[in-house]
């Protein structure tokens, strides 16, 4: 996997993908907007969305404590996981527990970031996604590239080709007259994946909510698949982050009005799940958490860093992002993309990896992503607090041009004789580069600048140097 | 046990130092200056609109009409085979055993029983205005999650005085020990090109019938 | 009043004409226009990029030359909100800068607050006849809220067309070292940029950054567009006998 520039100029050259993208983002912004701006208290609401969560992760401990007590009391079994690796080998062996070689899976952004289909595969079961895009997403062997829309990249072309190519090699195959109207599109996954819902026995989720004070889970969604799995087979196992706790249930009526406007754009999404241990006679019989760590703690550990655990997965900062739109979800070595993947990944992963170094630098700083942020992450800060991180754990890295000129210009800057100085050589470069006022090609690494951009001539007389000719007495 | 003991210690141990030193701020102290509700002059219109914004059905019942809407809504939708969970009044079930050939109480039925319904019709415990949600617990006159899932036609009585004004009033009457669905129009996805597509695996039409008679 | 100009790095070095035209539009206005010497850089390049401790010296240099001032005007919208924002951040754990920052940031204003909250001033008696198109810059928007100032100052101006453009409040994909380290993401968003100017058939695009014009300029004079960039000081600068 290259690094967010390169991998980001190859996204860049599909055009396919970027109008898709500009299409879809487009339509949700504008949808987002209208349900926000119905809603007088939206920044009251935002407040406390942001308070409740950081509330909860100063009182962590404590939460996880009471969460793990009352869902053990409502009949179900709570599990810990450290890392990718020990979730998986909990589920893994829950589902062999129950004699299964398959499970259903709603949708969910855990399972992904610990890659449990792939764990799932090598141990022999077969992990069916259900969500619509999820399903475009595992029958195209793609990944997703968008935390709500995983095949936001996708058209509805490229779908009908995909589910008459892939469905009859696992399943009910797409009617032969399948069109690539929308409607006619999710009418073959209904039929492709009814058949696997009758069937299932385990089912596998996450979970937008866990509340502390009860042990209820809470599951939002829209299409039906997330009933499906969550109330016709007999097992049920929920991997949940150990940020997604919120303290008490009344809690949810802040995060019920903030997510479905905040994501789909709509006032509340289709259906929303909730479920407190083991209901008797209604739903899965065995049910099972896995709480997962995998980098969270590190996150919590960062004063700054940790506002990126607020997170509700809306991913309504993708949708306004300009870098985003443009590259897509893929660019980012990451299930989490744009950028809120920018400030989190980072922190869950860590800054070793090239890709992962060069996350806080893919975007420009524009500010969009806080606007719209329903728990107010500011990402363009986390973005500059991560990059002072990367520079100082990695003093050298950012190539040494870089370093070398951002210490030179620190000490140009630093004094502002030095500056004059540096100017005078600047404004006699014009003689020999700029005459015409621009520049049209510059040596590295300033060419990638003039690559595509005209750069403008030093001027032949600086500011500093008018002001003393025309205001020379009134300066001190 | 003893592994996921010791990861239960770990990550406890690892979220105690991480917040180490992090100033502990109570439940209480969440500023919470959102609007705790949200009245409107119509209320019940209100909740009819928005429900129908989502492309379901709704139909407000003029006292004394609500079995002979239900049956109605019943046949409109098509269906043969009915079911109407226990718990629901008896009238209803006077009325479709005399138009429905098929009408089961949900009482032992299995999922494979569920395919063969067409239509279910069941009670609510709360509606919520402001978002054109409809809330079921799954106690009696609800049947239990699957029941409202598997077949296509989903026909909900709610009541007046079961329309919240908005989530906050919503959720105060709800028991979270319950299992529960809020149901904001029929299944639905935007997943192909963000078009919403009504139908996936819930049921494809909601009927909604609102009456100001108590349930 | 005692003003003093910040005429940033960008501004001195490379456009002088907007520090020069901050000064005319203030004088015009009644005020006395100072221009500490010592001044540099607001430090923003070297912060956004991860190297704050480098950025330290320009925070410095930035406190110290404008310590005093009754209010400190700024022909940038990206610097002013790198002085309120970001300064104290650098200052972090350095008590003594810290004081100096909290006493100066609040004082530095962009020139469309300043002409307008500060003077309370929208029509500054400029005249430029020409077809014009606003790009609000991300920094003024998002960081400072400058909302719509630029544009009713814009709108007082006589004879200035004033068009809208498409989609104005999306990036230009600028973003200070952005454009070096993301070339091509950088280039994409400008490009789209440059696109939506050019369907304004505006003659002249104008905003309240120049490092986010020479971006698009850039791009205009490499696609060969014929459209100038102004910066909004030059604009309210121009009077009615001396257009340029």
């Amino acid at each position: 996997m290259p690094a967010f520039p390169q991998a980001a100029k190859q996204e860049l050259a599909n055009s396919q993908l970027r109008h898709n993208l500009a299409n879809a983002t487009s339509t949700i912004r504008h949808k987002r907007a209208e349900v926000v701006g119905e809603l007088d208290d939206w920044a009251q609401l935002r407040e406390a969305g942001a308070a409740i969560k950081s509330h909860t992760l100063s009182n962590l401990d404590t939460y996880l404590e009471r969460f793990e007590e009352a869902v053990t009391a409502a009949g179900g079994t709570v599990h810990w996981a450290r890392d990718a690796a020990e979730a998986n080998r909990i589920v893994v062996d829950l589902v062999r527990a129950t004699g299964e070689r398959e499970v259903v899976k709603v949708k969910s952004m855990a399972t992904q970031e610990i890659e449990l289909n792939e764990a799932l595969q090598d141990a022999g079961i077969d992990a069916w996604e259900t969500d619509l895009a999820e399903l475009i997403v595992q029958l195209g062997h793609d990944t997703p590239s968008h935390i709500l829309v995983p095949a936001i990249h996708r058209n509805r072309a490229e779908i009908r080709e995909i589910f008459q190519q892939e469905m009859g090699k696992v399943g009910t195959p797409a009617p032969a007259d399948l069109t690539d109207e929308p409607a006619r599109l999710a009418e073959a996954a209904r039929r492709h994946l009814r058949e696997k819902f009758l069937r299932a026995k385990v089912a596998v989720s996450g979970a937008n909510f866990a509340v502390a004070e009860t042990g209820s889970l809470v599951v939002v969604e829209s299409e039906g698949n997330g009933r499906m799995c969550l109330t016709l087979p007999e097992t049920l196992i929920s991997v949940v982050g150990i940020e997604k706790l919120v303290p008490r249930w009344q809690d949810l009526e802040v995060f019920l009005q903030l997510l479905p406007r905040s994501s789909t754009g709509e006032r509340m999404n289709p259906y929303t799940s909730t479920w407190t241990g083991v209901t008797p006679g209604d739903g899965p019989q065995s049910f099972h958490v896995v709480l997962l760590d995998n980098g969270r703690t590190n996150a919590l550990a960062d004063e700054i860093g940790r506002q990126a655990l607020r997170c509700i997965r809306c991913s309504a900062c993708l949708n306004v992002c300009p870098v985003y739109e443009r590259t897509g979800g893929h660019a980012y070595g990451s299930v989490y993309p744009g950028p809120i993947g920018a400030v989190l990944t980072p922190q869950l992963r860590g800054t070793t990896s090239e890709v992962d170094k060069a996350l806080p630098y893919a975007s420009s700083l524009c500010g969009a992503c806080y606007d719209v942020c329903p728990v107010a992450i500011n990402i363009p800060d986390l973005l500059v607090h991560l990059r002072t991180r990367v520079v100082e754990e990695h003093r050298g890295w950012q190539s040494k041009p870089m370093d070398a000129l951002m210490s030179m210009a620190s000490w140009v800057l630093g004094d502002s004789r030095r500056l004059a100085a540096a100017q005078k050589v600047a404004s006699l470069s014009r003689r020999v580069i700029g005459r015409k006022g621009t520049i049209g090609r510059l040596p590295p690494p300033l060419s990638r600048w003039t690559d595509a951009r005209d750069a403008p001539a030093p001027a032949e007389e600086t500011f500093r140097t008018w002001w003393e000719r025309n205001r020379g007495s009134d300066s001190r | 046990m003893s592994a996921s003991i010791s990861a239960r210690e770990a990550i406890l141990g690892r979220v105690r130092s991480a917040i180490a030193g992090t100033e502990q701020t109570s439940w209480e102290d969440v500023a919470r200056h959102y609007r705790q509700q949200r009245p409107a002059e119509d209320l019940v219109g209100l909740f009819c609109e928005r429900v129908a914004d989502y492309r379901a059905t709704v139909e407000r019942v003029a006292p004394g009409g609500l079995t002979t809407a239900i049956v109605a809504a019943a046949h409109t939708a098509g269906a043969r085979r009915v079911l109407a969970p226990a718990g629901v009044p008896h009238s209803w079930y006077e009325a479709l055993t005399s138009e429905f050939a098929h009408v089961d109480d949900g009482t032992g039925i299995d999922t494979a029983g569920l395919e063969r319904v067409d239509a279910v019709i069941t009670t609510a415990v709360v509606g919520i205005a402001s978002t054109g949600t409809i809330v079921l617990d799954h106690g009696p006159g609800q049947g239990h999650r699957a029941v409202t899932l598997v077949p296509d036609v989903h026909i909900c009585v709610v009541a007046e005085s079961q329309v919240a004004d908005d989530v906050p009033d919503g959720l105060r009457r709800l028991d979270p020990a319950r299992p529960m669905t809020f149901i904001s129009g029929p299944s639905a996805t935007s997943d192909i090109e963000l078009k919403r597509v009504e139908g996936v695996h819930g049921p494809r039409t909601l009927h909604v019938l609102v009456t100001p008679d108590e349930p | 009043m005692r003003v003093a100009l910040f005429a940033t790095c960008l501004g001195d070095t490379m456009f002088p004409a907007a520090p020069k035209a901050t000064v005319q539009v203030l004088e015009r206005l009644g005020c006395e226009v100072e221009f500490p010497a010592a001044q540099t850089c607001c430090g923003q390049m070297h912060t956004n990029t991860g190297y704050r401790k480098q950025a330290k010296s320009s925070v410095r240099t930035f406190v110290d030359a404008f310590a005093g001032y009754d209010a400190v005007v700024a022909p940038s919208g990206s610097c002013v909100a790198s002085v309120r924002h970001q300064h104290a951040m650098v200052a972090d754990g350095d008590r003594k800068l810290g004081r100096a920052v909290a006493e100066v940031a609040p004082r530095v204003h962009e020139l469309s607050e300043f002409l307008m909250d500060v003077l309370g001033v929208t029509d500054v008696g400029a005249y430029f006849p020409h077809r014009v198109t606003y790009h609000p810059t991300c920094h003024s928007a998002r960081l400072l809220r400058v909302g719509d100032r630029p544009l009713r100052l814009l709108r007082a101006v006589r004879s200035l067309e004033l068009v809208e453009l498409p989609a104005a409040e999306q990036c230009c994909g600028f973003g200070g070292t952005f454009a070096l380290k993301n070339p091509d993401v950088s280039v994409a968003m400008g490009a789209d940029k440059a696109r939506h100017v050019r369907e304004t058939d505006a003659e002249v695009l104008c905003a309240g950054d120049n490092s986010c014009l020479m971006h698009i300029g850039g791009l205009l004079s490499r696609q060969r567009s014929g459209i100038r960039v102004m910066h909004l000081a030059e604009i309210l600068a121009s009077a009615e006998g001396a257009d340029r």
